[in-house]
């Protein structure tokens, strides 16, 4: 038949574009510990559920001898699948492919599935491996980034959108995955900066190892751009699929449920906090107390450590946590810990995910260096995100709640829907030796022994104002609670706000202190 | 958390925080006051000119030095009345930032 003839027709065609960048390319991308974009998507997406579009779009670029070269797929790889049966729109460049450079019908291919992930209400998940703009395609290259920028800030907020930088990411091709909700990094493979080391060389006389500049480590460590570092593509893209699981396919609609499952009881929450206010202990153990099966899926772990944050489960419901750390840097809150946290609150709200605030911290941390960077500024984003917030909002103080950082913190005053306190909660302007200090100043500056006069004012001040009941006299806190009926409470309280509404009046958008 | 692992020591407001300390933190440069006695290279570049000599008597406002840096001509001028004490570069030089150029007495 000769139906028969044009479909053996169309998988040669196909066979001959699956190829890539050809044998040699291909053995190249391998050298370098990376798999191929094709391998990637196959790896990520559930078996056989991929659909690829477009895979005969080919350039019509005619400047500098692009006639004659042909550019399989124009090095980009699109299409729909899912992940755990979630439905996903993926694009990755093929790096085997003129260095998945981006052109023209590159970018159109991008574009494409952004607009599709749009309308069909479904995460993206973007796989940048690629040497930047195609330099023959002049200016359509720019255009070509320009609009996935303006897709990437349209989709904002409504879809999921999610990085992989497995590969270099430089130039403007950065600005797609810093628009984006989450960014994933592999270390030696990923690679992002604005301009590279050859340009800050010549220019700045500066010499500096592309690792050293924008590898997977500085950007999970350092600058921030980067929520999730993984060793190999494998552990990359486990950690994919998980983030998958906790969030919702978009702005419309809830996470998935899961069966409750209990915390594990090696997890016991009355054995994890020291009653001294001053001394260290692990906040992520009490989170793993709280949440289901104490599995916590922590994001940015290397970055801004004094704050944490992630998402666990209550009664099978994703949950966004934030959490002071008081193993690092006492847990302050500083310009990092600050632009960290604003913004995975800001994501939670966007996606209908409730937020649990555990708060145990002495502050804002005070610095030359931080008020210099800007600590206002950044400090203001954590008061602006927590009272932007209209998601179910539950705040459990712990221990120290002092100052700018208990207001800071998903206060009452924030509009906390239910805040609650353990009786070792410390809620009063600063720390017992600085208050008494300031206060009584003039009685240890007069006294013959201006020592022991302190130590006693500094009990004095204690007994009467660093505990829960200044502030639950008020209403300020709502329930003071046993540290084991931490989960009752939070688990009833996420229950009656399934269905909370909020009238925020009305306006084009606010002015968050970016 | 490790088991018997070392701590630091964080004042906050003359509280005494027992916890790890940062990189960021333990390797922040102390803030000093801006000397206006010594001339710095504010951005990294290449010495073009050097306009004075070692005990010229110079006025707040004079020009003592050409860097040239991202394809400019920056003059650096004098912050203080006062004399140049010593020039510790020299044309052509390429220098980083923050260096000290010339010291002013």
């Amino acid at each position: 038949m000769a139906i028969n003839k044009k479909i053996k027709e169309l998988q040669e065609k196909r066979e001959k574009v699956l190829l890539g960048g050809g044998e040699q390319a291909i053995e190249k991308q391998k050298a370098l510990g990376k798999r191929t974009a094709r391998e990637r998507i196959m790896a990520l997406l559930d078996e056989n559920s991929f659909n690829e579009y477009d895979l005969f779009v080919e350039h019509d670029a005619r400047d500098f001898d692009m006639a004659k070269k042909s550019l399989p797929s124009d090095g980009v790889i699109i299409g729909s699948g899912t992940i755990y049966g979630a439905p996903v729109a993926i694009f990755a460049q093929d790096f085997t492919v003129a260095g998945g450079s981006l052109g023209l019908m590159h970018s159109r291919k991008i574009t494409k599935i952004m607009d599709h992930a749009l309308e069909m209400r479904i995460p993206l998940i973007g796989i940048n491996d690629s040497g930047g703009a195609r330099i023959q395609e002049g200016v359509n290259s720019l255009a070509g980034y320009g609009e996935i920028f303006f897709r990437n800030t349209i989709s904002s907020g409504v879809i999921p959108q999610i990085s992989v930088i497995l590969g270099p990411c430089a130039g403007g091709a950065v600005y797609s995955p810093a628009l984006t909700d989450f960014v994933f990094v592999v270390d030696k493979i990923s690679k992002m900066f604005i301009t590279g080391p050859e340009v800050i060389k010549t220019v700045l006389g500066e010499e500096i190892s592309m690792e050293d500049l924008g590898g997977a480590r500085v950007h999970s460590e350092i600058t921030g751009n980067a929520h999730f570092f993984a060793l190999t593509e494998e552990e990359c893209f486990d950690q994919i699929k998980r983030l998958i699981t906790f969030i919702p396919w978009n702005n419309g609609q809830k996470a998935m449920a899961f069966e409750p499952r209990e915390p594990k009881p090696e997890y016991n929450i009355n054995k994890i906090v020291p009653e001294d206010p001053t001394l260290p202990y692990d906040i992520k153990d009490v989170i793993r107390s709280i949440v289901d099966f104490s599995d916590f899926f922590e994001i940015m772990e290397l970055y801004a450590k004094n704050i944490v944050i992630g998402f666990g489960r209550m009664g099978g419901r994703t949950t966004g946590f934030v959490a002071n750390q008081p193993l690092e840097m006492a847990g302050v809150l500083d310009v990092d810990s600050s632009d960290k946290a604003a913004r995975f609150i800001r994501y939670c709200d966007a996606f209908n995910i409730p937020i649990i605030t555990l708060v145990d911290l002495p502050g804002y941390m005070p610095g030359v260096d931080q008020e210099h960077a800007g600590v206002i500024r950044h400090g203001a984003k954590l008061l602006y995100a927590y009272s932007e917030a209209t998601v179910p909002k539950l705040t459990v103080i712990i221990r120290k709640a002092y100052g700018g950082g208990y207001i800071a913190m998903s206060s009452r005053h924030l509009r906390a829907d239910f805040v609650f306190a353990w009786p070792s909660a410390e809620i009063a302007v600063m720390g017992p030796e600085g208050a008494a200090n300031i206060i009584f100043r003039k009685e240890i500056m007069s006294s013959d022994d201006p020592n022991g006069t302190r130590k006693q004012k500094i009990e004095e001040y204690k007994e009467k104002f660093a505990n829960p009941y200044v502030a639950a006299s008020r209403g300020y806190v709502d329930a003071v609670i046993e540290p084991s009926e931490t989960r009752k409470f939070l688990m009833h309280s996420l229950n009656v706000s399934e269905n909370k509404i909020i009238q925020m009046p009305e306006k084009k958008h606010g002015l968050p202190p970016f | 958390m490790k088991i018997n692992e070392k701590f630091g020591v964080l004042n906050i407001d003359t509280t005494l925080y027992k916890t790890r300390i940062s990189s960021r933190f333990s390797n922040r440069i102390p803030y000093k006051p801006v000397d206006p006695h010594l001339i710095l290279s504010f951005i990294p570049g290449t010495v073009l000119d050097i306009l004075v000599k070692p005990g010229q008597t110079v006025k707040k406002g004079d020009d003592l030095m050409i860097l040239d840096s991202m394809k400019m001509q920056n003059q650096l001028k004098c912050n203080i009345d006062g004399k140049v004490k010593s020039i510790l570069v020299s044309k052509g030089d390429r220098v980083s930032k923050g260096m000290v150029l010339i010291e002013i007495e």
